[in-house]
Formats: C-alpha cells, sequence, structure tokens
C-alpha cells in the first residue's frame, strides 16, 4: 500500500519535473557548456575553448555598452514603476465611482500581448507617424519637421524603453501594492489621523513602512522581470541606434541566434546568472521574514 | 480639558435606510467619565468616531470646547482616541509609538523624550520602550494605546471598547486602572462600550443608546434604577427586569427585588427569618406593601456568589408569564426544578412603563389577582 502511493506520488509528480527539466534545466545546462566551447550555428563538433568567450566578450565594447543599459534600463524602470504604482494604488485604494473600471483599464497592459502592445508603442513612437508629436506640434510645443526622434536619439530611444516597460510592469506593481495597502488596518491610518498626522507624514511613516516587505517582493520580482526581458528592446530598437538601448538579453540573442555564434550568446547570457542569483536569494529572504513576521 | 457637546447629531450611511445615529443631543461635564452603553449596531462607536472626526455626519453639530468642529480634521480637535484594536503602528517600537502624536503635533523636540518617560511612567509600561508591539501581551498593548493617547494631554479622551479585547480577569483589573487613571489625569472621557459591568463600573453617568437614538442619561444607578423605558429596563441588569404585561401598562421589577416571601422582614419573627439565612444583611428590612406571587421554578442556574431562578407565574393575573429571580448565596433555602414557592416583590420596587410609547409612567395601582 505504502508502495502504491508512493509510485502514485512519483507518477503525479513527475511531469512537473520533467517539464522544468526540459524547459529550464537542459537549456541552463547547455549555456554552460557552449559557454565554455566554439559552438556556432551549423559546427559540426565540439572544442573546449576554456575561458576564451568570456575574454572575448569583457573585452567587447558592445557588451560593456550592453551591461551598463541593462542596468540603466532595469533601474530605471523600477524608480519609474515604483512611484507610479504607489500612487496609483493609494488612488485605488479607497471606494469610488468608476474604481472598477479604472482598475481594469490599469491592467489591461498586463493581459495584452507584450509584442501587440509594443508594436502599439512602436507606432506612436514613430519619427514619421507618431501620434505623440502631432500633439505636441498642434499644442505649438514643437515645431513640424523638428519633432523628437523618440527611438532615433540615444537619450530618448532610452526613455521611450523605460516608458514602454514601464508601462507593461505599472499593473502587476499596482496589484501587489494595493493588496499590500487593503492589508493595512483601516484603524492605523485612522489613529495616526487622530494623532495629528497628515497626509505625507502618514504615507511616508506609516503607510510606507507597513507595506515595505510587499514592496520589497514587487521591486524582486521587477528586477527579475526587467532585467531578463528583451521583448520591448528588440521590437522597439533592436538595440539601437548605436547599441544605446541594447540590453544583456537582447545583446545574446543577437550575438548568439541573428549572428550564429552560439558560443558567445551563450557567454553573454551568463553574466545575467549571479545578478539573478542574487536578487533570487534576496527574494526568498525576504519572503520568508514575511511570512515570520 | 473641554465640554463634548452634539446638537441633532444623526448620520446616515445609506440615503433611504434609518439613521445609524439619529438627531442625538447630548453634553458632557467637564472631566467627567461618561460611557455610552448599547448593544452592536446602537450607534455608539459611530456617534465616537464622528465626535472624533473619522466620520463626517449627516446633519448636525459637534462642538469641543465651545466651538463647532465638524468642520476640522481630526487632528484639529485636540482629541487623543484609543481603538478597540489599539492600532498600534507594528514597525515602530513602543517609543517610537508614543512620540508618534508629539512628532505629528509638533511639539519641540527637546521634550519628546521627557513627555514619553511621563506617559509610560504613569502607565507602568518604561521597560518596554525599545519593544515592539507584536512583542507584548493583551494588556501591555492596551497601556501602550493609552500612554500614546495621554502623552500630548489631549483636551478629551476618546476609547472605544479598549478592554473588549482582554480576558475577563485582565479585564476587570484593567477596568479599574482605566478608571483610576481618568481621575487622575482628570481629562474628559467618553469610552463607548457594550459591557453593561463596565458602564456601570467606571462611568460617571452612562448614555444608553439603542438604534442610533439616546434612550437614557443617568448615573448608573439612575439608569439601573429608574429606567426610562423598558429598553434600558431589559439592557441593564443580568437576567434582565421581569416585565409583565397588562392592558395598557407593562409593570417591571428586577430579579434581585422578586425573593421567597419567607426571606423579607414581616412575614415572621426575625429570628426565624435569621435563621434561614447564613448572612444578615440582606432581605431584613421591612420592605413596606408587597405583592404575593406564586413562582413555579423551571430550572436553577448556580453561579457561586447566587442562583438565578428560572420560572413561571401561577395563578393570578399573569399566568404562566416567564420571570426570573436572583438569590444571593446567603439563602440555603433549597429549589428543586417543577417546585412552587411563594415569592413576593416589594410594592415601591415595580416600575411601569406605557405599554404603546414602553416609557416609564407614574405607579399605578393594578390588581394581581
Amino acid at each position: 500500500m505504502a508502495m502504491t502511493n508512493r509510485k502514485l506520488g512519483v507518477l503525479m509528480f513527475s511531469p512537473a519535473i520533467i517539464y522544468v527539466l526540459a524547459v529550464v534545466g537542459v537549456p541552463f545546462v547547455l549555456a554552460f557548456v557552449y559557454a565554455v566551447g566554439d559552438v556556432k550555428i551549423a559546427s559540426v563538433g565540439y572544442h573546449y575553448v576554456g575561458l576564451a568567450n568570456f575574454r572575448s566578450v569583457l573585452e567587447s565594447p558592445t557588451f560593456r555598452r550592453s551591461l551598463y543599459d541593462s542596468i540603466i534600463f532595469t533601474v530605471g524602470t523600477q524608480v519609474v514603476v515604483l512611484v507610479g504604482s504607489t500612487v496609483l494604488s493609494l488612488a485605488l485604494k479607497d471606494r469610488f465611482t468608476g474604481r472598477g473600471f479604472i482598475r481594469f483599464l490599469i491592467l489591461l497592459p498586463w493581459v495584452a500581448p507584450v509584442s501587440l502592445g509594443t508594436i502599439g508603442w512602436k507606432w506612436i513612437l514613430d519619427s514619421i507617424y507618431s501620434v505623440i508629436n502631432w500633439v505636441l506640434v498642434h499644442l505649438h510645443f514643437v515645431r513640424p519637421f523638428d519633432t523628437p526622434m523618440w527611438l532615433g536619439e540615444p537619450t530618448l530611444a532610452m526613455i521611450s524603453v523605460i516608458g514602454v516597460e514601464s508601462w507593461r510592469l505599472l499593473p502587476f506593481s499596482t496589484v501587489i501594492l494595493l493588496a499590500g495597502l487593503t492589508a493595512i488596518p483601516r484603524d492605523i491610518p485612522e489613529a495616526a489621523a487622530v494623532d495629528g498626522a497628515g497626509f505625507w507624514r502618514t504615507l511616508f511613516q506609516i503607510t510606507i513602512p507597513m507595506i515595505l516587505p510587499i514592496v520589497n517582493v514587487a521591486i524582486l520580482f521587477g528586477v527579475i522581470f526587467v532585467f531578463t526581458d528583451m521583448t520591448v528592446v528588440y521590437i522597439l530598437t533592436r538595440g539601437g541606434p548605436y547599441d544605446t538601448t541594447q540590453v544583456l538579453p537582447s545583446l545574446a540573442f543577437f550575438t548568439g541566434i541573428l549572428g550564429s555564434d552560439l558560443a558567445e550568446g551563450a557567454a553573454i547570457s551568463i553574466f545575467l546568472v549571479p545578478i539573478l542569483v542574487a536578487v533570487a536569494y534576496f527574494m526568498l529572504r525576504v519572503a520568508s521574514r514575511a511570512e515570520v513576521g | 480639558m473641554a465640554i463634548v457637546e452634539t446638537r441633532k447629531l444623526t448620520k446616515v450611511f445609506k440615503q433611504g435606510q434609518p439613521g445609524a445615529v439619529n438627531h442625538v443631543d447630548l453634553e458632557t461635564r467637564e472631566g467627567e467619565f461618561l460611557v455610552f452603553l448599547g448593544p452592536s449596531g446602537s450607534g455608539k462607536t459611530t456617534l465616537l468616531r464622528m465626535i472624533a472626526g473619522l466620520e463626517t455626519p449627516t446633519s448636525g453639530e459637534i462642538l469641543i470646547g465651545g466651538n463647532v468642529v465638524n468642520h476640522l480634521p481630526p487632528r484639529e480637535r485636540r482629541i487623543a482616541m484609543v481603538f478597540q484594536s489599539y492600532a498600534l503602528y507594528p514597525h515602530l517600537t513602543v517609543y517610537q509609538n508614543i512620540v508618534f502624536p508629539l512628532k505629528a503635533q509638533k511639539v519641540k523636540k527637546e521634550l519628546h523624550k521627557q513627555k514619553v518617560e511621563w506617559a509610560s511612567a504613569l502607565l507602568g509600561i518604561g521597560r518596554l520602550l525599545d519593544r515592539k508591539p507584536r512583542e507584548l501581551s493583551g494588556g501591555e498593548r492596551q497601556r501602550v494605546a493609552l500612554a500614546r493617547a495621554i502623552v500630548r494631554e489631549p483636551s478629551v479622551f476618546l476609547l472605544d471598547e479598549p478592554l473588549s479585547n482582554l480576558d475577563a480577569k485582565l479585564r476587570a483589573s484593567a477596568r479599574e486602572e482605566l478608571e483610576q487613571f481618568q481621575k487622575r489625569v482628570g481629562t474628559t472621557t467618553i469610552y463607548v462600550t457594550h459591557d453593561q459591568v463596565e458602564a456601570m463600573a467606571m462611568g460617571d453617568r452612562v448614555v444608553v443608546l439603542n438604534q442610533g437614538t439616546v434612550r437614557q442619561i443617568g448615573t448608573p444607578q439612575e439608569v439601573y434604577d429608574q429606567p426610562a423605558d423598558t429598553f434600558v429596563a431589559t439592557f441593564l441588569g443580568s437576567p434582565p427586569m421581569n416585565l409583565l404585561e397588562t392592558d395598557d401598562l407593562i409593570v417591571g421589577f428586577r430579579p434581585e427585588r422578586f425573593l421567597p416571601s419567607g426571606l423579607v422582614a414581616g412575614s415572621g419573627s426575625t429570628d426565624e427569618i435569621a435563621s434561614r439565612m447564613k448572612t444578615e444583611h440582606l432581605l431584613l428590612a421591612d420592605v413596606g406593601k408587597r405583592v404575593p406571587l406564586r413562582f413555579r421554578v423551571e430550572y436553577i442556574e448556580y453561579l457561586g456568589a447566587e442562583r438565578i431562578l428560572y420560572g413561571a407565574l401561577e395563578g393570578g393575573r399573569f399566568p404562566g408569564k416567564a420571570v426570573a429571580s436572583r438569590i444571593p448565596s446567603g439563602v440555603t433555602e433549597r429549589y428543586e426544578a417543577n417546585s412552587v414557592h411563594d415569592f413576593i416583590v416589594p410594592e415601591s420596587e415595580l416600575k411601569f412603563f406605557d405599554r404603546a410609547s414602553e416609557k416609564r409612567v407614574a405607579p399605578k395601582a393594578i390588581p394581581w389577582q
């Protein structure tokens, strides 16, 4: 009987294990194997080359630029999302007419397929057909034929990809923070009001410290999400202009798949590992602390 | 110190529905301990929250210290409130909790430490200042909440069932402490509770509320002995007042005044009565005219200090009417289920209510047979 139960357990559990191994484990191991080899698309055989790929990657200015861009992209998005979702969740916490509809609107970017949403943004930011520029021209903020090149100028392009990535991440973060805010008993802000605290004091000394564990979860999820995402960059700028919006995942893709240098692509993507491991470690710590507290 | 006054204060949460608080007029006295007593849903907490400024009145006025404060936010009302849950800030230490109102009210920084020490010493929580709320017991949390309320010396204290989260034993001692504490600081205090024992024990005066209206305001003795209507009569006292309906009247008497006739002076020699009781201070006084009633005991609750007999009247004008009697433990008489006894009620203890309005009216002679 015990044996049958064990077998049944293994049987029921195995699809999950197989799935994780096949989709995450095997590619992960392969990435390490490729990174220390000389594999190219269509090449035959495998030669161990040690850390040669890493050396070559580290010497490449494009890689360094991408690492820098990745950090700017991730941190920039987190800042925008954090401020935005705090404001939104505070605004959406209390009951008002139309709250349900506004919550629905804010959730839309999350449920829309990311590629479709981003293609929409590509048009919004287009050099010729941009609606933003059309509005700016008609409000006489900029002159026609001298409109901002949203995706063609390095700083603007970075702002654009951060903006679109934030648009995408905002609903997720807002929902997490809303959950945190709802968990604060009503008495607490009321006690603060009676104690004499105004809006800002209540926000910074009571509300935000109380939802800090939840904010941490939102940040850590956000970092992992943004740091590994290449869809927005790939669709909007393809890393351009001059690799000024190139991030590590897109660089790995361009080098490894489009550039057919699998080994170097693998080496690039492995640079993501220590950073993500650190983030995951902190995430688990925060999660376990939140449980105890 | 300040006087709190409400004028025709009304709160309607949903239009078309009965108000949670209806036309409440009341006025505290200087330094008074005023208790709002009522069952749940009676509007007592809503009334308190309107005074605190946490709820906007639908109509009517609130005055604190003679000024209308309707338009003022809570922080400008010079009040302090202790919540049922205590509402301590969980991420702050006890010290930080207590100092929070001082910071928020921009009290000079040099005074913070001294004031926190004063408040915590007053409540005996000086050694807990570095702890977080979750490391405290229920009683300690309640003291921290009080310290946080007292620290900025408010003109009015509002307490919303602050003892209801404590266990029974702690509640009794906390009750006494709180009362003494209020006497010492002398701050006008409004205290909300559904517990009549708390209300009677602590209140200088009690406001009895039901369905958002004030049923009676008076000293604990007044509301107990001179209930304004049948609601007050039955809400106070355990078991509640016995009520007998007749024609256009309701006649009431307290269970502790409904006693075996043999144990009341005038029905035998004093010696004889005294011999039937362990203690002598109970029922020996001559109570004057008495109403004899036959009482069939149906079941008995033994509560240690007393026994409660539940049963029904037999014969007479009210056959079968359910009544209760409270017999002090000094009475050694045995009672058994389904036995019939001669009981009496002193006529002076009868309360009369109008049957239609349920308000108390002057005593009348009614035929008992």
